[in-house]
């Protein structure tokens, strides 16, 4: 017999499980300066590596001289295309089915753009070397606009590729084209157009950006010569497929090389591709036999690796009077730059954008999207994004607004009244998604009711009187979103990139004393995984999530998957980990039956035990049944508790949310102030709500970036004007709000525990709640589209253009 | 370029290094003496990952020489708590969620570490704005000005108890 104290409540909390917040395993570490980032390795010997970068956006190479470069003391090595060729190397697959330079073959696509790989015995001598290495360019005319790239006189950026009238995802129309990808009705949608009471048209631009984590990308290839294995350390988000590809470019075999991706000092899509660095630094070390780092400058970052967005988005929204929709038609035009290098499922060449019908019951769609190479850097990245829905949300969000101008609606109404409702999920859209669940209504309503939206709008109207009575120079916007996400790609059948499917996996091993360790495949970078996949463990098999270790990024020790971005860590391993630690407990019953001599049946699951179905006094706790596992002669159980798990996901995840910025701005100097940002999200169930609402104010902060100031910005000749932190917004903790956070609860129905994923709402939700704040302000003054990033000039700009300056 | 030997004062322990006079601080302190709390997140001083104490003053080590530290004192994350606990900064920043990817964090608390001891009672404001030359991507600032006035609340409570 056993004691019944503590209680189930205690025994529960206790585990520090699903819906706690838990406090963050990791930062013990951090906090005192002990991570181990990929800068932070030092071998013996190590040699480090950087580049010859490009000043042209468009040249031919016509010679490479590095005889001076060879005599600076301590440079051992520069490496150009000619060096790479005989390997294969000179050109690497990038994850979106196209090929990128690693070295300049004959011509620059790009200003910053990898020439030549210089090695050294430290970073200052790299330097040197740099300076003296010789580079003879003949200037090329610079296409930097996507539309005038697809000239029929336009210069031919891609000779590699001249004559080649198949891409990697169909035909290509032009020299300077890559792809054209449609989802939907064309037909249908334009008949429905054609006839529509109303269609608002608008050219909606998202700009080119950056993800530009605190930690820039970087790597060290160590090749051990002597028994052929090596070891590359990087800020990958996703180190088993940097193995595979590895691999495949290589031609090392699989098995004699070894990932690890140490703690990474944020990523959001920025380490998600592979890049020149990693290539040259493999090549380096097996020239050199010695340890070699990369890691580029925040320069060199905002030049060349991984840009996002630049989605040209003409959009046609039609509807009735009343304001019902009855179609959407969107054409996009996607600036890729020199390379087409996204990292989008291979089926999905623009990513998700085909989520752009948004929240909204729209009964027929039409998308194109046309992929085009410009004199830019290649990308562009999902940042914090699933694939393109941070455009698909901000377009849908922008047409919603622009509609409501056009029926002299509130723009609230307009979304209320189009809403999918809630008996409606699952959803089928026009584009081709099943949406999850979703209960957008309550959501709404709760968001409208907390920020006071009724006595917003009334404000606002005073506020307009007065300002047209030249009382007040400051006018007032209300920022109004309901976004929904896509995320957890994916279910391999239609998700894979370069082939790899998208499943992710769990591996758990359980210690005879009770406590364990859990490997994925995923990789953390400031998620604060090692925190919660324990939380997601305990629940599902009674440890306390304190004895529970986890365990990423090693490719020789953690199960194979694809890594973290896109939110898919939570929807595709957070499964993985509740589906690993149920075979755990099925297992653990058999045990309990037998050491409580009762039938596998008679025994029932009580949060961290097995107790006697209708006698709970007689139980097996976890601790117990694990050291029974390992320790006891059971007749026909082998011995051990472990379980691993591959899981494909039946559907991908639909969190949505309801985010309402008010702010308010300065006709004078187009200055803004955010007085107000509510954001209320629906991320199915929730694991640590502290690291949610962690996620949310650096996801909504991120997006404040974007819409207000954060560019990458070209001039004519192809220069990068915002190539340092001088230039390029990050806001500090000066211009950044506090925000409140709120949340509903809709499960998604086909999760193993009902979670959708978070990490990217924030800035997928925030950017519209921003840009529509800045345009609603203005809206009684008759704006109806103005491109992002909102920042001073533009505001002061718009407000100019429309005739408030006097 | 002919190294120069420098002597510094880390962390209360004298370190003397050998190092080209346009090597920076920042460089020297992680791949010469191996103190890799500070952080390179821009090398421009914009970000302030690097940011360290020299004389009793917050530094961003990216922008001064070790050569113009030669004799200074200097302290880094490293040198804030102690061996067998955290010091009460890094302890808020656990406890209120103050970091994500930690990167931003070694320099983040060294700064906050300065901020309240020029002035250990400060509003939301002065924090935000005695912060502002550290950048952080992840956190969106919210609960690093919570753990840094959480800190200071309780380094006050402390000191009036002990007087
Ligand atoms: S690395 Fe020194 S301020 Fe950024
Ligand atoms: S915690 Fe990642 S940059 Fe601040």
């Amino acid at each position: 017999m056993n004691d019944l104290t503590p209680s189930r409540e205690e025994r529960t909390e206790n585990l520090k499980g699903l819906g706690c917040s838990r406090k963050r395993v990791e930062d013990a570490r951090f906090t005192q300066g002990k991570g181990n980032y990929v800068d932070d390795i030092k071998m013996p010997g190590m040699l480090f590596g950087d580049f010859v970068r490009s000043p042209y956006a468009h040249a031919r190479v016509k010679n490479i001289n590095s005889e001076e470069a060879l005599k600076v003391p301590g440079v051992l090595a520069v490496l150009t295309a000619k060096d790479l060729e005989p390997l294969g190397l000179h050109w690497m697959p990038t994850l979106a089915g196209d090929k990128q330079m690693v070295l300049a073959d004959g011509k620059v696509l790009f200003q910053g753009q990898e020439v030549a790989f210089v090695v050294a015995t430290d970073r200052y001598a790299a330097a040197d070397g740099i300076e003296a290495v010789e580079v003879e360019y003949e200037e090329l005319p610079v296409v930097v606009d996507p539309f005038k790239a697809l000239d029929p006189d336009a210069p031919v950026l891609r000779e590699d590729l001249e004559g080649q009238t198949e891409g990697a995802h169909g035909p290509r129309k032009h020299h300077n084209h890559i792809f054209l990808w449609e989802a939907g009705d064309k037909e249908a949608t334009e008949s429905v157009l054609a006839s529509a009471d109303v269609v608002a048209e608008e050219m909606v631009y998202y700009h080119r950006t950056h993800p530009c984590p605190l930690e820039p990308c970087g790597c060290v290839a160590s090749m051990d010569k002597v028994n052929g294995k090596l070891t590359l350390w990087g800020t990958f988000q996703a180190p088993h497929a940097v193995r595979t590809v590895a691999s495949l470019i290589s031609g090392i075999a699989e098995h004699n090389i070894r990932v690890i991706s140490p703690d990474i000092g944020g990523g959001f899509g920025n380490k998600v591709g592979v890049y020149p660095g990693y290539v040259c630094s493999i090549v380096a070390s097996i020239v050199t036999g010695k340890p070699v780092k990369w890691i580029e400058d925040r320069m060199d970052n905002l030049m060349a690796t991984a840009f996002a967005r630049d989605y040209w988005m003409k959009g046609k929204i039609a509807a009735t009077k009343e304001g019902k929709i009855t179609g959407l038609w969107c054409h996009t035009t996607a600036d890729h730059g020199g390379f087409d290098a996204c990292a989008d499922p291979t089926k999905f060449p623009a990513g998700f954008m085909n989520i752009c019908t948004g929240s909204y019951d729209i009964p027929v769609a039409y998308l194109g999207v046309d992929g085009v190479y410009t004199n830019k850097a290649p990308g562009g990245v999902a940042y914090r994004c699933s694939f393109r829905v941070t455009e698909a949300a901000y377009f849908i969000e922008r047409m919603i607004e622009i509609l409501a101008i056009e029926l002299n609606m509130d723009a609230a109404e307009l979304r209320r009244i189009n809403f999918i409702k809630k008996e409606q999920f699952p959803y089928q859209s026009a584009l081709g998604w099943e949406y999850d669940s979703g209960d957008y209504h309550t959501a709404w309503e709760k968001a409208l009711k907390a920020v006071d939206y009724e006595g917003l709008r009334k404000e606002q109207a005073e506020r307009v009187e007065a300002f047209k009575r030249g009382e007040t120079r400051k006018l007032l916007g209300i920022g109004l979103t309901h976004f929904t996400e896509i995320v957890g790609a994916g279910p391999v059948k239609n998700c894979d990139i370069l082939g790899l499917g998208m499943f992710d996996s769990c591996e758990i091993r359980i210690h005879p004393t009770g406590s364990a360790i859990a490997r994925l495949g995923t990789i953390s970078q400031g998620q604060g995984h090692a925190t919660t996949f324990a939380q997601i463990l305990a629940s599902e098999i009674g440890l306390p999530a304190d004895s529970i270790t986890i365990e990423e990024g090693d490719t020789d020790t953690a199960p194979y998957g694809l890594g973290t971005y896109g939110s898919r860590s939570t929807p595709v391993a957070g499964a993985a980990t509740a589906m690993a630690g149920r075979k755990i407990r099925a297992k653990a019953q058999m045990i309990a039956a037998y050491l409580l001599e009762v039938h596998d049946d008679d025994v029932e699951w009580d949060v961290d035990r097995f107790a006697v179905k209708g006698a709970p006094e007689r139980f097996k706790t976890m601790a117990e049944i694990a050291f029974a596992a390992y320790n006891q002669a059971i007749p026909g159980i082998e011995p051990g508790l472990e379980a691993v798990s591959y899981y494909d996901p039946p559907n991908m995840t639909y969190p949505f949310g309801a985010y309402i910025c008010v702010m308010e701005i300065d006709v004078d100097t187009g200055v803004h102030e955010i007085r107000q940002f509510y954001a209320l999200d629906d991320c199915g169930t929730r694991i640590n709500p502290m690291i949610i609402e962690g996620q949310v104010h650096g996801g909504v902060t991120e997006a404040l970036a974007i819409a207000m100031g954060q560019e990458i910005a070209y001039d004519e000749m192809g220069n990068v004007k915002t190539g340092t932190l001088m230039d390029f917004f990050l806001p500090t903790a000066w211009e950044t709000p506090n925000y409140t956070t709120d949340h509903t609860t809709t499960p998604s129905p086909h999760h193993p525990i009902g979670a959708k994923g978070v990490g990217e709402s924030p800035n997928v939700g925030g950017v519209p709640a921003f840009s529509n704040a800045v345009h609603d302000a203005f809206r009684a003054f008759g704006l109806r589209q103005s491109h992002m990033p909102h920042d001073h000039w533009r505001i002061w700009k718009t407000a100019h253009d429309l005739g408030l300056h006097g | 370029m002919a190294k120069q030997h420098y002597t510094l004062t880390v962390n209360g322990e004298q370190r003397d290094v050998l190092c080209e006079p346009r090597e920076l601080l920042i460089h020297t302190l992680r791949e010469q003496l191996d103190i890799t709390g500070p952080h390179v997140g821009c090398e421009t001083s914009h970000c302030g990952a690097c940011t360290v104490e020299i004389n009793g003053k917050s530094v961003k080590s990216c922008t001064v020489f070790t050569a113009q530290a030669n004799g200074a004192d200097v302290t880094t994350i490293e040198g804030l708590g102690s061996p067998d606990g955290l010091h009460v900064l890094q302890e808020k920043f656990r406890e209120h969620h103050g970091l994500q990817c930690g990167y931003c964090t070694p320099g983040m608390i060294t700064r906050a570490h300065r901020l309240l001891q020029e002035n250990p009672n400060p509003t939301e404001e002065e924090v935000r704005f005695g912060i502002a030359g550290n950048l952080c991507r992840c956190t969106g600032y919210q609960n690093i000005v919570k753990s840094i006035l959480a800190a200071a609340a309780e380094m006050n409570a402390a000191k009036e108890a002990a007087e």
